[in-house]
């Protein structure tokens, strides 16, 4: 019997399992994707954030049951085989040390973003301020958001052009 | 259910070169869901690799590119990348023609892994040495093949050419690609493996010195790096530990029947007080282990005092060990006949590794052999435990690093590999294990907490003339390198050593000039000595930041004493002798100290400033040491909220000396992250118990550094100017420790600076730093 279907990065899958499965082992042990990641299971640290229907969530609290919108992952943000905006800048900022928590930052300030695409310094800080790294890329990190919503504006900017034109 | 088998690439490519699969390579291993495919990929025996074979470091390909084996692992640092510059500049290989693989106990020699911020200190000088013999080698072979001298050719990107005919040239690959060296080196140890090639100087390097981007970044960031966390093996299943409700408790029985008829339940498995349960997934592994009723028997007496009774615990217990005083002059005396004495006590409690991930691995007991997928930073050492522990030959176990959450030292002790392998034998199918966030921060390993006590004598002049300095450190019982009678499951099954392995209390490091001081440093144990969630291990720099937090504190204070700028105070001390070390320590301290107050902008005043009238706050603190030959000065401005109690460091100056500097931009995010680690530790971190069981076991009882806590602006400046122009230029020296070691005490001292107040508890969390400024009528 399948009776959880969940949309993934454009997917649609059918799984037989516990409906109160948090979210996180279906992702990691059933679908293998393993961006999203296990650091404390209480919703805490973010570490195995995803957007749902545009919000970050934390996986590791969300049953499955409970999903009813496409979830985005990861390894869902790059785009015709370009990386996000936000993925070339956490690599031109040289953002992660050890890089276990940067899912989490960086779906989070995708989410952020999404939402306002101009964000204060103050906005990131307290935007970002549940989202735990122990190696304290925090500055690195804030570093990349704004480089990242700068490539995105000139991208949207762009965009629009190419519409004009 | 789908099953993914996640093996590594570079375990892939491993059993490629080594040619087990003609055609399919790992295609086999990979989709395989029999066990008898996986039985025999990558079989045993899995002999240790002989670092004096010039095969051993390095693989030239036909397409002309190298591959460099390396026994170390990266813990965050981008170590690797600095590995693979140093190497293709011995080798004159261009670095995108490179890559690293690092740490996997049967494919790299062992250079033990990591710790120590040895890497480029210690053991990048086998690989330099590895590589310009190979370079050494492939010319004379080049000669050969043109038949002309080796001085006549130059070599370029792997590129051997006859000098002033372009036309005549060979590359690497076509000389050895695929093929092996055999050539022998020689060396007493791996550290000191040679061949016979001189290695370049330093102003021969062109990859040295220069930043390519870190080569894991990019699959870090898009989701396609495969960690330890993600091993994925057929007919693989999940386990949970259930730990002791108290510390110290005895097992007294378990009640089976509370999860047998939980879907997925496999087996309860116990030995002495250890408890694991293992299930078909993993969600019901965490349920069964939560549901298993176990009867735990307390212990007749408290294990550990609470954390609030534990420095006064410290000073009245009698030391298990003290290390030889080290006295110059007559301190007695000269403190005796002191204008002024300071006298100051201060205390850090223990702070945990909590590593953003908690504990695991996966091991598989395929072939009758144990092989363990693990991020432990020192997997040679994992591998003869494991093999010891399960009382197998060492032939017979391998463990494969992949990379994991950066531990800071938690996995040079890491339980998890252990566990996995002794559940996979005693199950006989691949074991996941993975420990749970109350279970991590409670039961990881800790720095040991530190009560120290200083003396100091100033002359009528405000000369510091006599220094006393005492540490209490609680850190008897100092956890190993994975030996099987450390690591916690063996404790819990009842294995003792005959004696711990004592921990130290350290002395401050610096160059100052004192004319009498004495230092001396004592280790006191809790009651409870094994079995305990009190565990101390190796938190980067292990000592360091506790000694250096009253060190340059308490320097801060006599400064304050006698009225003198906090900079120049230090500088006068540094500056009061001319005697230098083999690495002129004591030039390299005056201009990193210089260097941070240049780039701060330092004015010179004395400490507290006049206090300012709103609620925030304002001042700077400046603090520095060194480890081993490496130099760093700190300078932190803080703003303290007088209304909450609340620190903000706004600003940040590092200037660090860590010798040759390999990869300038890595360097600089490495020392940004190890101060602001060090912060957390200065603002949050403490682990906190009462009387039967450790209270810090989330992100809220537990808390670390945030976005929010970031400083606005970070300097750092790469100091690394060779004070002597005649000699040589500096090797490259470690660094991620030793900036961790001045941060508390620069924030103590600019919190002074701000608010007159002197902190003297580590951290300085909020309810904390408001008591004082009240009790200061602040």
């Amino acid at each position: 019997m399948r009776n959880i279907v969940l949309k993934v990065n454009g997917r649609v899958h059918m799984l037989d399992v516990d409906p109160a499965t948090p979210l996180l082992y279906i992702l990691r042990n059933d679908l293998g994707l393993q961006g999203p990641r296990f650091g404390c299971g209480l919703g805490q640290c973010g570490a195995c954030t995803v957007i749902i229907n545009g919000v970050a969530a934390r996986s590791c609290i969300t049953p499955a049951s409970a999903v009813k919108s496409e979830i985005t992952t990861l390894e869902g943000i790059a785009k015709e085989g370009k990386l996000h905006p936000l993925q070339q800048a956490w690599i031109d900022e040289q953002a992660p040390q050890c890089g276990f928590c940067q899912n989490g930052q960086i779906m989070t300030a995708k989410a952020l973003l999404d939402k306002n695409p101009h964000p204060t310094d103050a906005q990131i800080r307290a935007g970002m301020n549940a989202t735990l790294c122990r190696c304290m890329t925090y500055y690195r990190v804030q570093a990349a958001i704004k480089r990242g919503a700068k490539m995105m504006a000139e991208a949207r900017a762009a965009a629009e052009k190419g519409v004009v034109a | 259910m789908t099953t993914f088998t996640n093996v590594p690439k570079h375990v892939e490519d491993e059993l490629s070169r080594r040619n087990f699969f003609k055609t399919a390579g790992l295609l086999v291993f990979s989709f395989s869901t029999g066990s008898e495919a996986r039985a025999q990929a990558g079989a045993g025996p899995y002999h240790d690799r002989d670092f004096r074979q010039l095969d051993s470091w390095i693989v030239m390909h036909e397409d002309n590119t190298a591959t460099f084996y390396v026994g170390k692992t990266d813990c965050g640092q981008g170590t690797g990348t600095s590995f693979r510059q140093l190497m293709s500049d011995e080798l004159d290989i261009a670095y995108e023609k490179t890559t690293c693989i690092m740490g996997s106990t049967d494919i790299t020699v062992d250079q033990g892994g990591s710790g120590g911020s040895t890497a480029m200190e210690r053991d990048a000088w086998p690989m330099r040495r590895a590589a310009a013999e190979a370079r050494r080698v492939l010319l004379e072979m080049g000669s050969a093949r043109l038949g002309v001298p080796v001085n006549q050719l130059t070599v370029s990107a792997g590129v051997i050419t006859v000098k002033g005919d372009a036309s005549k040239s060979v590359t690497y690959g076509q000389l050895v690609g695929g093929k092996r060296f055999n050539v022998a080196l020689t060396g007493a140890d791996i550290n000191a493996v040679t061949g016979v090639a001189k290695l370049k100087t330093v102003q021969e390097h062109k990859i040295v010195g220069q930043s390519p981007q870190r080569y894991d970044i990019p699959a870090k960031v898009d989701g396609s790096l495969k960690w330890a966390v993600d091993v994925r093996l057929p007919g693989m299943v999940h386990a949970r530990n259930i730990k002791p409700a108290v510390a110290g408790a005895k097992l007294m029985g378990i009640d089976e029947s509370s999860v047998r008829s939980l879907p997925g339940f496999i087996k309860v498995v116990s030995k002495g007080n250890y408890v694991a349960v293992v299930c078909e997934r993993e969600e019901q592994a965490i349920k069964a282990a939560r549901q298993l009723k176990v009867n735990w028997e307390k212990p007749a007496t408290a294990p550990f005092p609470s954390s609030e009774d534990l420095f006064r615990y410290m000073r009245s217990a009698t030391p298990t060990s003290s290390a030889k005083p080290i006295v110059v002059g007559n301190p007695d005396s000269a403190l005796a006949s002191a204008a002024e004495i300071i006298e100051a006590e201060y205390e850090v409690p223990f702070q945990g590794h909590t590593a953003i991930g908690p504990a695991h691995a996966m091991a598989d007991p395929s072939n009758g052999q144990m092989t363990v997928y693990s991020n432990d930073m020192k997997s040679y050492g994992m591998r003869r435990g494991v093999a010891k522990f399960l009382n197998m030959p060492q032939d017979q176990v391998r463990v494969v690093w992949m990379e994991g959450p950066q531990g800071f030292g938690r996995t040079a002790a890491d339980d998890a590999g252990c566990e996995a392998a002794y559940l996979a034998k005693e199950i006989g199918r691949p074991v996941r294990m993975q420990w749970m966030r109350d279970e991590e921060t409670a039961w990881d390993t800790k720095a040991p907490a530190f009560a120290m006590k200083l003396r100091g004598g100033l002359d009528a002049q405000g000369n510091l003339v006599a220094y006393d300095y005492n540490a209490l450190a609680a850190d008897y019982n100092h956890l190993g390198y994975n030996e099987p009678d450390t690591v916690l499951i063996a404790q819990l099954m009842g294995m003792r050593r005959a004696t711990p392995a004592a921990g130290s209390a350290a002395t401050p490091s610096e160059m100052y000039a004192i004319p009498h001081r004495r230092m001396t440093s004592q280790v006191v144990g809790l009651p409870l000595v094994w079995e305990t969630p009190v565990r101390t291990g190796n938190l980067r720099d292990p000592n360091g930041p506790q000694s250096t937090f009253a060190s340059e504190s308490f320097i801060d204070e006599l400064a304050a004493a006698a009225k003198a700028d906090p900079y120049e105070f230090r500088m006068k001390l540094l500056t009061a002798s001319t005697e230098e070390d083999r690495t002129f320590r004591r030039a390299r301290s005056i201009a990193c100290l210089k260097a941070a107050a240049e780039a701060y902008g330092w004015d010179r005043r004395s400490s507290p400033k006049p206090r300012g009238t709103g609620d925030i706050l304002t001042g700077r603190g400046v603090a520095y040491t060194f480890r081993n030959q490496t130099v760093v000065a700190e300078i932190a401005e803080v703003e303290v909220n007088r209304r909450t109690g609340h620190v903000w460091v706004k600003r940040l100056v590092c200037a660090h000396d860590c010798g040759l500097v390999v990869n300038p931009e890595s360097l600089r995010r490495t020392i940004e992250c190890g101060m602001l680690h060090s912060l957390s530790r200065t603002l949050h971190e403490e682990v906190q118990f009462d009387t039967a069981k450790i209270t810090s076991v989330d992100w809220i009882s537990h808390p670390t550094l945030t976005h929010a806590d970031t400083p606005e602006r970070i300097d750092v400046v790469l100091v690394n100017g060779d004070p002597d122009p005649d000699r040589p230029d500096l090797p490259p020296y470690g660094a991620g420790e030793t900036v961790c070691k001045p941060m508390l005490a620069a924030v103590a001292n600019g919190i002074y600076d701000a608010t007159g107040v002197r902190l003297r508890r580590v951290p300085f969390r909020a309810a904390r730093v408001l008591a004082a400024l009240k009790t200061a009528r602040v």
